[in-house]
């Protein structure tokens, strides 16, 4: 089979020209062990364009100062830019309005704010929370601690050998005990795209709220909350080309405005006495403390700059580079690949026979190769397949068909020395 | 090969990995302990026979691992055969400064044997856990200790 990656292809009446995409990202031309760097490691981060890099520093150059606080200008300057920045997110994924964008630390402390504040405030002896076999780690975690403390019940929805959910048994756990769902958009481990339209229409019809894990969704789907309807959602800067320690919480208002702070502080109080405070407006009650003011630059940044291609262009260009390496590894004796959902994001998890992951890993590392191998943070999911690990090459909107040969040269010279 | 991966991946070390040698369970080992290795999730179950002399009469190992880490217990299981605990504490000793870089440049690594094989290790700061965890385990079960041993 021939499959095609057009490095210069016209979608939408606009040219994906990957070479000069490329040339945004300064990363991309250092050497690892004298060796050209091929960088696939894009669902744990992604690298940054030095629109997102030179934004950043800007802030701290140019009009570096606190937010919310002072009458002077750079006060001023600083809270326009990380107002606007939350507009920017509120845009991109279509939120009603800017008071339900929250700016967190990541999707880890996005998950744990609603597990939290909204689940221990709602969530009761006896009942239950619904999550999915391949959550990651920061999607299982909170809920266990929210359960252990209110006795109430997790239950996770299996998957099929293809690392799909299996959507019968969604059907058979969701119950009128059932009084929250949180599961991932888009698999890290596996790349499957979850029926997440489908899973929170049934969710609705027993008035149970879901919260979406779109770490490694919104950076390959464009994601409308209002049209998926999703009560939650949550995501990470870092994995959207923009700052690490920066990330978003959407909450829908009427959820939000029901629920007590996260954390106690500065900002998020609008009047303070010894006996008793009062809480500022939304989304102020949960951004105690002084934020990450140069990381929410940024990361409005980044959504600029990835706008400014086109997430239908990337997801388009992102899924023929996948459909290519997929074929291409298909050759190799012993290989296979981990995750076959009919629809995937841009991620190929593999495990050779005879070879562990991290002896793959180390000799790829020696080509200039950076792939991920390990547990993924999933180790309830590697169980499901019976195996301890796997290798795992992500792939984002500034790689190339040629990395991919390179990929698969790496690969066949692990199999020569192990074979 | 790159020089520097030849000497991690020794045909010593890719040997053992292809055929591990005393990779078994015991059924009634005197002394047992389990290892686990979070970075990866591997984990490697150690097994012995040490008799009222206080001599390692079998020692055998299970579980899943990279080259690096099936080989070092492999290796391991070979060279304490017939070993005293104390003797075995000293090798644990001698095998731990030797991948932690401690001998320095010029390792007095003839005292060690085959061991010397993995001298590459130092070079990769990330896979010394993956030498070491088997001994760790091995220590803890002379030990006899229940807790699992992690290589953290
Ligand atoms: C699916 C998924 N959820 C959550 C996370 C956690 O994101 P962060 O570490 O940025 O909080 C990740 C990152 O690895 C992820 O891939």
């Amino acid at each position: 089979m021939d499959i095609k990656v057009d490095a210069a292809v016209n979608i939408n009446n606009r040219t994906y020209d990957v070479e000069k995409i490329r040339s945004d990202f300064p990363i991309l031309k250092t050497k690892v062990h004298g060796k050209q760097l091929v960088y696939l490691d894009n669902a744990a981060t992604t690298q940054k364009p030095l629109y997102v890099i030179d934004k950043t520093n800007n802030y701290y150059n140019k009009y570096n100062a606190n937010i919310h606080r002072g009458v002077h200008a750079l006060s001023q300057e600083a809270t326009e830019e990380f107002e606007s920045a939350r507009i920017i997110v509120k845009n991109f994924i279509n939120a009603l309005g800017k008071n339900e964008i929250i700016f967190t630390r990541g999707t880890t402390e996005s998950i744990n704010l609603v597990a939290s504040s909204y689940g221990r405030k709602n969530i009761k002896e006896g009942d239950e929370i619904i999550i999915s076999t391949m959550e990651h780690h920061s999607n299982i975690v909170p809920w266990q601690m929210l359960c252990a403390e209110k006795k109430a019940k997790l239950k996770v929805i299996p998957i099929n050998d293809q690392g799909e959910i299996i959507f019968e048994e969604y059907e058979k756990l969701i119950s009128e005990k059932t009084k929250f769902v949180s599961v991932v958009y888009a698999s890290n481990s596996l790349g499957t795209v979850n029926p997440v339209r489908k899973i929170i229409n049934l969710a609705h019809s027993y008035n149970i709220p879901v919260m979406l894990d779109a770490a490694q969704a919104v950076n390959h789907i464009k994601i409308d909350v209002q049209e998926l309807d999703c009560d939650f959602l949550a995501f990470s800067g870092h994995k959207l080309y923009g700052p690490t320690g920066i990330g978003i919480l959407y909450g829908k208002v009427n959820y939000l405005d029901g629920m007590p702070p996260y954390q106690g502080g500065g900002d998020m109080i609008s009047k303070v006495t010894f006996e008793e405070t009062t809480y500022n407006e939304l989304p102020h009650k949960f951004e105690a403390g002084t934020p990450d003011i140069a990381g929410a630059i940024g990361l409005g940044a980044a959504i600029e700059y990835v706008q400014n291609i086109g997430l239908e262009n990337i997801a388009h260009y992102e899924n023929q580079l996948l459909n290519y390496a997929t074929n291409a590894v298909s050759d190799l004796q012993g290989l296979r690949i981990i995750g076959t959902a009919k629809e995937k994001i841009s991620v190929l998890s593999f495990h050779l026979e005879n070879v562990h992951p991290h002896d793959v890993g180390t000799f790829l590392d020696f080509e200039g190769i950076a792939i991920r191998t390990g547990h993924h943070c999933t180790q309830p999911l590697m169980k499901r397949f019976n195996i301890p690990a796997t290798s795992r090459a992500s792939f984002g909107l500034y790689n190339t068909k040629e990395e991919v040969d390179v990929l698969v040269r790496g690969l066949t010279k692990i199999l020569e020395v192990f074979g | 090969m790159e020089q520097e991966l030849r000497e991690l991946y020794q045909e010593v070390i890719l040997d053992h990995n292809k055929s591990p040698r005393n990779f078994r369970a015991i059924e009634h080992p005197t002394n047992f302990a389990e290892g686990y290795n979070p970075l990866c999730g591997d984990n490697i179950n150690i097994f012995l026979i040490v008799n009222d002399e206080g001599i390692i009469e079998d020692i055998s190992f299970q579980g899943s691992g990279c080259a690096i880490s099936k080989a070092s217990a492999s290796l391991m299981t070979s060279i304490l055969k017939g070993k005293t605990i104390e003797e075995a504490e000293n090798v644990f000793e001698k095998f731990h400064e030797l991948v932690t870089d401690k001998l320095g440049d010029n390792p007095n690594i003839d005292d060690l044997g085959k061991l010397a094989v993995f001298a590459g290790v130092r070079e990769f700061p990330a896979r010394v856990k993956c030498a070491s965890l088997a001994w760790h385990t091995m220590i803890n079960a002379l030990h006899n200790k229940k807790e699992k041993a992690v290589t953290e």
